[in-house]
């Protein structure tokens, strides 16, 4: 059961194998043994869970059940959802209960899962490694000496742990396929306005975009199905018609044109990593793809745009929690001026106190014209070249990480380093393209290793149907951690 | 030495839109603190803003008014600092491409001989949002936040520093006012904020082509304010000067009870706002169908109606202006003009402006209020055109009309006996009683006491209680005591 995709425990919850409460309670029990050493979770309440459980299974008997109903699904704790603590990973909101749901939580509420936990983050959704969250660092269950990546590295590990069958995600720089490929497992970065970001706590309003994490690019699909729609509460949010994201899964790969850029292959990457995407690449060429030689020359300037730009949003996003309506307030303070800078400086983690100095220095007076329009300017040449890339082929591939998951403690002195661990990842979020990791092997240490897809605009069908092909003749997204 | 004052106003007038710019909360003015802040205007985690497009027809209609151009393409941005009254940690304002671009207001200044026309061009309009409000007496060694008002749409209206005195700037202010009560963007209320100034004041060296340093002054809420503090801060910065001193760039407050400006803040301590576009929305795009469709929907504008007036009516330019003072009155006057016939007119503006004015402003009511109709004062002017009635005699059935004593002119002509005595042999008849009874005045006026006629001219009208006609008792009479 703890290994079986979303498909089959809708089938199981169908024909009454198995009931909502009882699948719920089977992952419950297993978050109560493996979460205190994997941290993955930071609020579970088996009551509310099981709550919706017994609304699920109400709903299986009285036959109007979909594909998702009665399916736990663990949501990233950047969601707002009603009732729930909602902490984005920070001691900033570590006393916010939120008194609304997002539009995701919203649909799937709507599609019938339970919500099985709230899962752990780094703080605000900035880092690579989980090791800024308030609530300490989730552990790579392939190896808990590693970082799960991040920064939806709670979502991750959950999933790998085999602790939820399926999560929610977010994605502003590689938050979602980073973590998805460091824990073994398949995860979709939407096309930009896809996913309504109502109700998901803002880091970088221009990049955030929510999306699934799973063991599968079908369960993926499912999760899409359900997460994607028009809101008109978000004004980036696209009107488009619904879609079953599901609907081409089993198109023949015979002809697909993979491009690989000649700036993600050269210097820079693990050679374990390297030799497990050229291996993916020739199981492709066996489906019947062709590769391509492909150029995005400026995507070297991505991770530079990238700290210029996610941070000047962030500085203002953030400016909300002040301590004066939510949220963490300085329990003394002298006056006004006083109450705002000990509420912020205790209430925030120091990777986001970094972003927020970066922010508000772009943006300042006399320097923004050199960094935030530069920046933007980068921005738009990045997604040209993706443009012209995509005249000569139908997804582009690459590693999702230059390496596997790396030790705790040994990026985090170094900034620099950290945010290089998302330099395949960054230029797609620049881009507002949809990007996919699957797992396509394993590399030193036995961790897993990623394999990034990225489609055009609002091709992720697409995009589905090449990872669902590659897993319907590869077993590396089947395998599992020993915990 | 020869001073010119130079003034450029800044006019925030709050659009009566029912709900706010960003938000689906009520913008009613006096509900209960905090009862019309819903989760976006509170900024709870999460949340997104959405245009109200009532606002932005609104935004147009003024564009329209000004004979501004309307931006087919103008971008919100965030103006970031912290206040507790503003929720965000930022206002969305527009910053480098507003909506309404140029257009210009035609003012009259003085009255009589020294009456003169002028046309202020102004620079920009753009919209944005209010913020909450801060009550620093409710609450002992606390502050008190009211988040009602906090989203409520805004037009900031900015005029080039072409006024060169606070007659202009106060003639500036009325006609704005009354322009956008005219085309029903604002309500005009003043006491409630919804309508208030910050004037630009410089004074410089009458011949000097540069601009002096600038003084401005915040927030001024009536028209008689505006008056007093700009002639006070001009005064204040002519007398700094001729001292020895300088002007200082800063920010002024005007205290109404001492009569002055005091400094708030000085240029050194002004926030650098870090302006950029805000992510959440997208750039505002009008289309030229849009506007045409605003278009449509304009009532004709008080200057095309002034020329109409003079034209239509034989009216002076002074008359055209007053009556065009407000869309009500010159409703009011039309449809008086309309019954009582166009040769009318001139003694319906009259009574408009005279009686019907003075009236009102005794009780302190709106024109729209008048418990005389604009039918029932034609019906009056009717009378008096057609000698029915004199004008002295007309001022008593106006008196009646107004305390619901008759429903008509000729109602209270008729129930009254206030028709004019026309006859010629019942007025000599009184007139021979009167010389009878005052020998003496007759004697005056022959020994060459032109004030003896006068006041047998009154003995008649009291002997007719007003009624007789006094043409004809002034020629009669004349008759009688030459012959």
């Amino acid at each position: 059961m703890l290994n079986s995709s979303l498909k089959q425990l809708s089938a199981a919850l169908a024909v009454k194998k198995i009931s909502s409460v009882e699948l719920t309670g089977l992952f419950l029990d297993r978050i109560e043994a493996l979460n205190p050493a994997i941290n993955a979770f930071i609020t579970v309440d088996r009551e509310k869970s099981l709550g919706e459980a017994r609304v699920a299974d109400a709903r299986i008997a009285a036959g109007n059940a979909g594909p998702l109903t009665g399916i736990p699904v663990a949501h990233k704790d950047i969601f707002c959802a009603e009732g729930w603590l909602t902490t984005c990973g920070s001691k900033m909101l570590s006393n916010f209960v939120s008194p609304y749901d997002a539009h995701v939580i919203a649909r799937f509420k709507a599609a019938g899962t339970v919500t099985l936990g709230k899962t752990n983050m780094d703080e605000f959704a900035m880092g690579s490694s989980n090791e800024t969250s308030y609530y300490g660092p989730v552990k790579n269950p392939w190896d808990i000496g590693r970082v799960p990546g991040g920064s939806s590295g709670g979502a991750a590990a959950c999933i790998a742990a085999r602790m939820a069958p399926a999560a929610t995600g977010t994605d502003t720089g590689g938050s979602i396929r980073q973590p998805a490929a460091l824990c073994g497992l398949t995860g979709l970065k939407p096309t930009y306005g896809v996913v309504s970001r109502y109700g998901m706590i803002a880091f970088a309003s221009s990049l955030d975009q929510g999306g699934p994490m799973a063991k599968s690019a079908e369960d993926c699909a499912l999760l899409l199905s359900a997460m994607a729609g028009f809101d008109a509460r978000d004004s980036t949010s696209l009107e488009r018609p619904a879609e079953d994201y599901s609907r081409s899964l089993d198109a023949p790969l015979a002809g697909l044109k993979i491009g690989l850029p000649k700036e993600f292959f050269g210097e820079g990457m693990d050679a374990d990593v390297r030799a497990a995407v050229e291996e993916a690449l020739a199981q492709y060429r066996k489906l019947g793809a062709v590769t391509v030689e492909v150029s995005l020359p400026n995507s070297r300037l991505s991770v530079p745009a990238y700290y210029v730009l996610a941070p000047a949003e962030a500085s203002s996003n953030l400016s909300r929690f002040d301590g004066v309506r939510y949220g963490y307030r300085a329990p003394e303070y002298g006056d006004l001026k006083d109450m705002y800078q000990k509420s912020r400086a205790q209430g925030f983690g120091s990777e986001v106190k970094r972003r927020i100095l970066i922010g508000a220095y772009v943006l300042s007076h006399g320097y923004y014209d050199a960094y935030y329009l530069q920046a933007q300017r980068l921005r738009r040449l990045i997604a040209q070249d993706f443009e012209a890339a995509f005249q000569v082929c139908d997804v582009i591939m690459s590693p999702t990480s230059p390496s596997v998951a790396f030790a705790f403690g040994a990026k985090s002195a170094d900034p620099v380093q950290m945010y290089l661990s998302d330099i395949y990842t960054i230029s797609t979020n620049l881009a507002g393209l949809p990007g996919m990791s699957l797992p396509c092997g394993f590399g030193a240490g036995n961790m897993p290793v990623g394999l990034q897809l990225i489609g055009n605009y609002f091709d992720e069908a697409r995009m589905l149907n090449v990872a669902h092909q590659y897993q319907q003749v590869t077993d590396w997204h089947l395998r599992m951690p020993a915990v | 030495m020869q001073w010119e004052v130079v003034i450029g106003l800044e006019t925030h007038a709050q659009l009566n839109t029912v709900s706010k710019i960003f938000s689906g909360a009520a913008t009613a003015f006096g509900a209960e603190p905090n009862v019309q802040a819903c989760a976006v205007d509170i900024a709870l985690p999460g949340v997104l803003p959405v245009m109200n497009k009532g606002a932005v027809a609104r935004a147009i209609r003024f564009g329209l008014a000004v004979g501004a151009t309307v931006a087919p393409r103008s971008v919100f941005a965030r103006k970031n600092y912290f206040y507790p009254d503003l929720p965000k940690g930022y206002q969305i304002s527009q910053f480098e491409l507003p909506v309404v671009v140029g257009g210009s207001v035609t003012i009259q200044v003085g009255q009589g001989e020294a009456a003169y026309e002028k046309t202020v061009n102004l620079t920009r309009a753009h919209l944005e949002e209010d913020a909450g409000k801060s009550l620093h007496e409710d609450f002992h060694g606390k502050s008190g936040i009211d988040l009602n008002r906090a989203g409520t749409p805004l037009l900031e209206i900015v005029t080039e520093p072409e006024m060169r005195s606070a007659a202009e700037a106060v003639a500036y202010a009325k006609a704005l006012h009354s322009l956008v009560r005219w085309i029903d963007i604002c309500d005009g209320n003043m006491q409630e904020g919804s309508f208030r100034c910050d004037a630009n004041v410089s004074v410089r060296p009458k011949g000097q082509a540069e601009f002096g340093t600038r003084a401005e002054i915040k927030n001024l809420n009536s028209f008689r304010f505006l008056e007093e503090a700009i002639n006070y801060e001009v005064r204040r910065q002519i007398e700094l000067i001729e001292d020895g001193g300088k002007v200082v760039q800063e920010t002024r407050l005007y205290d109404p009870d001492r009569k002055e400006t005091r400094s708030m803040r000085s240029k050194e301590d002004a926030h650098d706002y870090r302006y950029f576009p805000d992510p959440d929305l997208l750039p505002l795009v009008i289309s030229a169908d849009w506007i045409e469709a605003v278009k449509g929907d304009m009532p004709e504008l008080p200057q095309a109606m002034r020329s109409r007036f003079q034209e239509e009516y034989a009216l002076s330019a002074y008359d055209a202006s007053t009556l065009t003072s407000s869309l009500e009155m010159a409703r009011y006057f039309e449809a008086a003009a309309a019954a009582a016939g166009k040769a009318n007119a001139k003694l319906c503006a009259n009574w408009i402006m005279g009686d019907l004015s003075a009236r009102l402003n005794r009780d302190g009511k709106d024109i729209a209020e008048s418990p005389v109709g604009a039918a029932q004062l034609a019906g009056l002017v009717a009378r008096i055109g057609d000698s029915t009635i004199s004008n002295a005699i007309g001022k008593k059935v106006f008196e009646a009309l107004w305390n619901g004593e008759g429903q008509s002119a000729d109602a209270v002509i008729e129930a009254q006996g206030l028709k004019q005595i026309t006859d010629t042999g019942a007025i000599e008849k009184i007139i021979d009683e009167v010389l009878c009874a005052n020998q003496k005045s007759v004697e005056e006026f022959r020994s060459g006491k032109e004030k003896a006629f006068n006041s047998l001219v009154g003995q008649c009208m009291k002997a007719t209680k007003g009624k007789a006609n006094p043409q004809q008792v002034n020629d009669l009479l004349r008759k009688k005591l030459a012959g």
